[in-house]
């Protein structure tokens, strides 16, 4: 049987997505439902004086109005921040609490402050303006480089600082520097992104008064973690009678990880009123609501010899979490950024710091790449910047800092298992014709216009990650992944995992991965995921972690089926289990002609006996049935890597950047199917490409979000973009036995450098910032011009 | 959204009946309907006017083009006789936001509701055009009057939109990246005698750049413009653009529409 790891299967989704059969949240609908509508604060910041509902409350077809009173009052926890993270002076981080429905203070435009449901989303639409809120309003704090100067937010958060924290050696990085030829430094933002999810969040919650059970709809990434958290925390039922269930998810970027303000309320309240209640958002909801991405402020410095090698790096940034701190809020700009900041290269000594402050926005939490693609931008914004200072050609800087021994022990906290950098750069080269550029700008020169290069190389931690280590770390869970692969007795199969896929192709590529363990044919395997009743636990879908972590579980899991198949084959066949092998779903007796397929011997399993004979097939000490779990704990995290190159022309009259050409050259490891992992580059490339060139959160003084709608937030488009130019260089892991490594957040990674380099390159290496709209660039290209006057 | 009463109407004298203070017509409703949702205007009766047979269509004769108001501008992208008679109005159309949007906006709306960044006030300006309302006529000059403001009556019903056929001409749009109305948007109009450059997107509403009509009048080559410094006071500044830009742009989207004429 030919081996299905490694083609271009086709999605088992498609058929369903494609004619309009998936089935959303927003699509579930409940007998007797309600409908809820979430009252939200106009202001960035203001106290609640007073808040009114007895008008509400008369309004037609209300069922219920409910505020942070009465959430306060029944003791509903809050949301929370999963990560522990100590400051440099050893104090812990300083959270504020987080109530579901604000009770006293609002922090940002959004926090919502009461829930009115009714029988209709009409009728709840018109109560709800009918809620009267007095506010008093407070100053706003909405600027990432001034928080800390700004009024005190939360009680008792001096600064509005919630960590300072540090990662790596000052003093070893002060020696370095002190040896350095040169010094180059940079000042760069991380601009604020919005996950624009196609679906937006929605939930239904439902109440069984018999089972005492409250059954949640939600559409989040990981439906167990979501549970624990709610119940754990937010004091909604225990686990045991909670059920979160995640159906189709119409993506997620890392805006669904958490779990949100009506999540809970919701779930609570289905309860009180003994009904369902339904909520979904409305875009300008998301836009509000949904966590936010990046925002950071940085400055950088890289100490370098006169012939380019490194030999130290400084990086010290401000990092806004937005109103309060979330899930992954505090681990994104820490653990998931500090470490890959010193990039794909040897640097002795290095030291990241980060504040981390509180303003009046929306949260800000793991996007698309969480933390690697703020560290990447740092890093390869200095390189470029060193290859312009140093007059060393930009692939050839890279090129001599890069290892070329693996493992290569990176020099914060991570060792790389496996890689070849070199490789990955001379294939991009080649890809890109990096030496045919000259000519190129050339030719552009000559219709007016400038033309740039760039490149970025990168690497990222991901398939997150082993329990030990993160939880040493402050992480508040472990971070396996399970899976239970389930024979029926007529041999079809199903797998349940703990992943959640909201676009990454499961139901496809864990079924190759499992028809290739079982030698099962993969229409007869089905991937179930997304709801808490059915398979163990999980930790869901983010930081490229499904393949690596969940894919191995399931790896593991067929393994202990074939291990019994093999005892129950050779009991069947009077053989000795050690002869027994297995090979395209039969069990051979090595040197002989007897063999059972795996289809009968989990028949057999099921139905241990013969007529007429007392026999069983199973050995001592086996159980019927065939069916194994498997909790994976991953040993190491696994390291994506790769070179892009990007090309753009930009039009000096216009500000006009178009980007003409670009190569991602990647090695992620083993890959199961290359069409699923070309979706995935592409859809990473657009974010990334989205945040260099168009995508920017904007919020005014008073915190009022500028860009609340897509007349003003810029979503790339298809006609953005110029025909992906993609490649791989392939490089098992190490770590474990697929060798696969993650290819989701490569894209959104690496681009953003990428373009950037290139387009600051055309403009002679002066500085734009993210995004390089065309009012920007155009007056970087007034500035060439009169630099160029003045040098002529 | 709040309740209303829909009508549709059969022809312009009972669409012009139903009309009130608090009334919209309904065209493609790309612009009604999502105000009404975001609760930025109510109305208790809305107007369907798309099954008004007489407001719909494209009539080309020796000297005009004449274009139903209900007409979508994926119509008049798509036909063939605008695209030989004003080959850059039927690309205009087709570059009216995204297919949704084309598929079900007209350019009546479009007129009606004098966005100061739509396109198609520009091609107005710039093509002598005539706007048929079903009691007069009203020159494109007059009926422009300033941000989302006509010289349109209460109940006054676009019919038709009759534009000039010019010798040469062309539209060239910096578009907004996001909502890709125009930032500036440029319709440079040679006609026998003069030259017209109709400007949306700058200031508050579209207008006529006399200065560059005179240059342009006088040698049509882009190189009469190239250069020009415009005042800037007047023009629009927002996330998107500063005025300092706008003002730019307005003379490098001139001289591309010259230079494509
Ligand atoms: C996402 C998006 C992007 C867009 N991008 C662009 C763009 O790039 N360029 C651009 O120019 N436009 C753009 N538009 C606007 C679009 O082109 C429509 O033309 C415009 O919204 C109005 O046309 P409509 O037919 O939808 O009018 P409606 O929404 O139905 O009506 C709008 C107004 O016009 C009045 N009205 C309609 N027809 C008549 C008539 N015959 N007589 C008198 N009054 C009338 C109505 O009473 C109402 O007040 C965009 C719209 C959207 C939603």
């Amino acid at each position: 049987m030919a081996s299905l790891v490694g083609s271009r299967v086709e999605r088992k989704e498609d058929k369903r997505f494609l004619t309009g059969k998936g089935r959303y949240t927003a699509d579930i609908n409940l007998v007797n439902q309600t409908y809820a509508i979430f009252v939200r604060s106009p202001h960035a910041r203001a106290s609640i004086k007073k808040l009114n509902i007895d008008k509400a409350l008369k309004s037609s077809g209300v069922v219920s109005i409910l505020t942070g009173k009465e959430i306060a009052d029944e003791k509903i926890g809050g949301l929370i921040a999963g990560w522990a993270i100590r400051s440099e002076d050893g104090t812990e981080m300083k959270c504020p609490g987080n109530p579901p429905l604000a009770k006293d203070n609002v922090n940002f435009v959004g926090d919502p402050v009461a829930v009115v449901i009714a029988e209709s989303l009409a009728e709840a639409k018109e109560a709800a303006e009918k809620v009267e809120v007095d506010y008093k309003v407070l100053k706003a704090v909405t600027s990432t480089a001034d928080a800390m100067n700004g009024d005190t937010i939360h009680e008792g958060i001096d600064k509005n600082l919630c960590f300072d924290w540090l990662l790596g050696d000052r003093q070893k990085v002060k020696d370095a520097f002190d040896k350095a030829d040169k010094v180059i430094s940079i000042d760069i933002i991380n601009n604020r992104l919005i996950p624009n999810a196609m679906e937006p969040r929605a939930c239904v919650a439902d109440y069984n008064a018999a089972s005492e059970e409250i059954t949640l709809y939600t559409t989040s990434q990981n439906p167990h973690l979501s549970r624990l958290i709610m119940s754990a925390f937010g004091n909604v039922a225990p686990e045991h009678k909670l059920r979160v269930v995640a159906p189709d998810v119409g993506g997620g970027f890392g805006s669904k990880i958490n779990v949100y303000n009506e999540d809970i309320v919701c779930s609570w309240a289905a309860k009180k009123i003994n009904r369902a209640i339904k909520w979904v958002a409305e875009r300008s909801e998301s836009f509000l609501t949904d966590i936010h991405g990046r925002d950071h402020v940085t400055h950088a410095e890289l100490a370098v010899t006169k012939d380019g090698k490194f030999l130290g790096f400084k990086n010290e940034t401000i990092a806004n979490l937005g109103a309060y701190a979330r899930v992954f809020g505090t681990v994104t700009p820490t653990y998931l950024f500090g470490p890959c900041a010193t990039g794909v290269y040897e640097i002795p000594a290095a030291y990241t710091n980060v504040k981390a402050v509180y303003t009046n926005t929306a949260p800000v939490d793991a996007y698309r790449g969480a933390g690697r693609p703020e560290a990447t931008y740092t890093i390869e914004r200095l390189v470029e910047k060193a290859s312009m200072e140093l007059g060393i050609d930009k692939t050839e800087l890279r090129i001599k800092n890069f290892p070329t021994a693996f493992p290569f022990k990176q020099t914060l906290v991570h060792t790389v298992d496996s890689g070849d950098y070199v490789a990955g750069m001379e294939k991009a080269k080649q890809m890109a014709d990096y030496k045919g550029f000259e000519a190129r700008r050339k030719e552009s020169e000559g219709k007016g216009k400038l033309r740039g290069i760039g490149v970025t190389s990168y690497f990222e931690a991901c398939g997150i990650a082993p329990s030990a280590a993160v939880m040493s770390l402050g992480c508040g869970v472990g971070l396996w992944e399970s899976a239970e692969v389930r024979f029926n007795p007529t041999g079809q199969v199903t797998v349940y995992t703990g992943s959640h896929s909201h676009g990454q192709s499961h139901q496809t590529t864990f079924a190759q991965i499992a028809a290739d363990e079982l030698g099962v044919p993969i229409e007869n395997i089905d991937v179930v995921h997304g709801d808490t009743d059915k398979g163990t636990f999980g930790m869901g879908t983010y930081g490229s972690r499904s393949l690596a972590v969940g894919g191995i579980a399931i790896v593991n899991a067929c393994k202990k089926i074939v291990e019994k198949g093999k005892r129950v084959t050779a009991k069947m066949l009077e053989a000795n289990p050690e002869d027994v092998e297995f090979k395209d779903g039969e069990f051979i007796v090595s040197k002989s002609n007897k063999k059972k397929t795996i289809g009968e011997v989990a028949f057999a399993c099921y139905l241990p006996g013969v007529r007429d004979e007392m026999k069983s097939p199973l050995p001592e000490g086996d159980e019927p049935g065939l069916k194994e779990t498997s909790f994976y704990d991953p040993s190491n995290f696994s390291f994506p890597a790769g070179t892009h190159i990007a090309e753009v022309e930009i039009d000096p009259e216009t500000g006009h950047v178009k980007l003409e050409k670009y190569t991602a050259c990647d090695d992620f490891g083993r890959i199961i199917n290359p069409m699923v992992v070309e979706g995935q580059v592409h859809g990473g490339l657009a974010q990334g490409i989205g945040q260099a060139l168009y995508e920017n959160a904007e919020y005014d003084e008073t915190g009022q979000l500028m860009t609340g709608s897509y007349m003003d937030y810029t979503m790339p488009r298809a006609d953005n973009f110029p025909e992906f130019n993609i490649g791989y260089t392939c490089t098992h892991a190490t770590t474990n036995p697929l060798g696969v490594k993650g290819c989701g957040e490569a894209g959104a990674i690496a681009a953003p450098p990428t373009v950037m380099n290139a387009v600051i390159d055309a403009l002679g290496g002066q500085e734009v910032t993210m995004p390089a709209t065309a009012e920007k660039v155009w007056k970087a290209c007034k500035n060439l011009k009169k630099s160029n006057v003045k040098a002529a | 959204m709040k309740d209303f009463n829909y009508h549709s109407a059969k022809d312009s004298k009972e669409a012009s009946k139903l009309a009130s203070s608090s009334s919209a017509f309904l065209a493609g409703g790309m612009t009604t309907i999502p105000s009404m949702k975001l609760g930025l205007a109510t109305y208790k009766d809305l107007i369907d006017i798309k099954n008004i047979k007489k407001l719909s269509g494209i009539k080309v004769s020796g000297k005009s083009v004449t274009i139903g108001a209900a007409t979508k501008h994926v119509e008049v992208s798509n036909s063939k006789d605008v695209k030989k008679a004003i080959p850059s109005l039927s690309s205009l159309a087709e570059g009216i936001g995204d297919p949704q949007v084309r598929n079900r906006g007209t350019i009546g709306g479009s007129i009606a509701n004098n966005d100061p960044s739509a396109d198609y006030p520009s091609a107005c300006i710039a093509l002598n055009a005539t706007i048929h309302t079903n009691e007069r006529k009203i020159e494109a000059a007059k009926f422009f009057k300033g941000m989302f403001e006509t010289a349109l009556k209460k109940g006054e019903l676009i019919e038709a939109i009759e534009f000039q056929i010019p010798e040469k001409s062309s539209y060239q749009k910096h578009p907004n990246p996001a909502s890709r109305y125009a930032i500036v948007g440029v319709y440079v109009a040679k006609h026998k005698g003069d030259v017209n450059v109709a400007v949306t997107g700058a200031k508050s509403c579209v207008y006529n750049d006399k200065e560059m009509s005179k240059a342009l009048s006088g040698n049509f080559s882009s190189s009469s413009i190239d250069g020009m410094d415009l005042d800037s006071s007047e023009m629009n500044t927002d996330m998107h653009a500063s005025a300092e830009f706008r003002a730019s742009l307005v003379v490098t989207q001139a001289k591309k529409a010259v230079d494509a004429c």
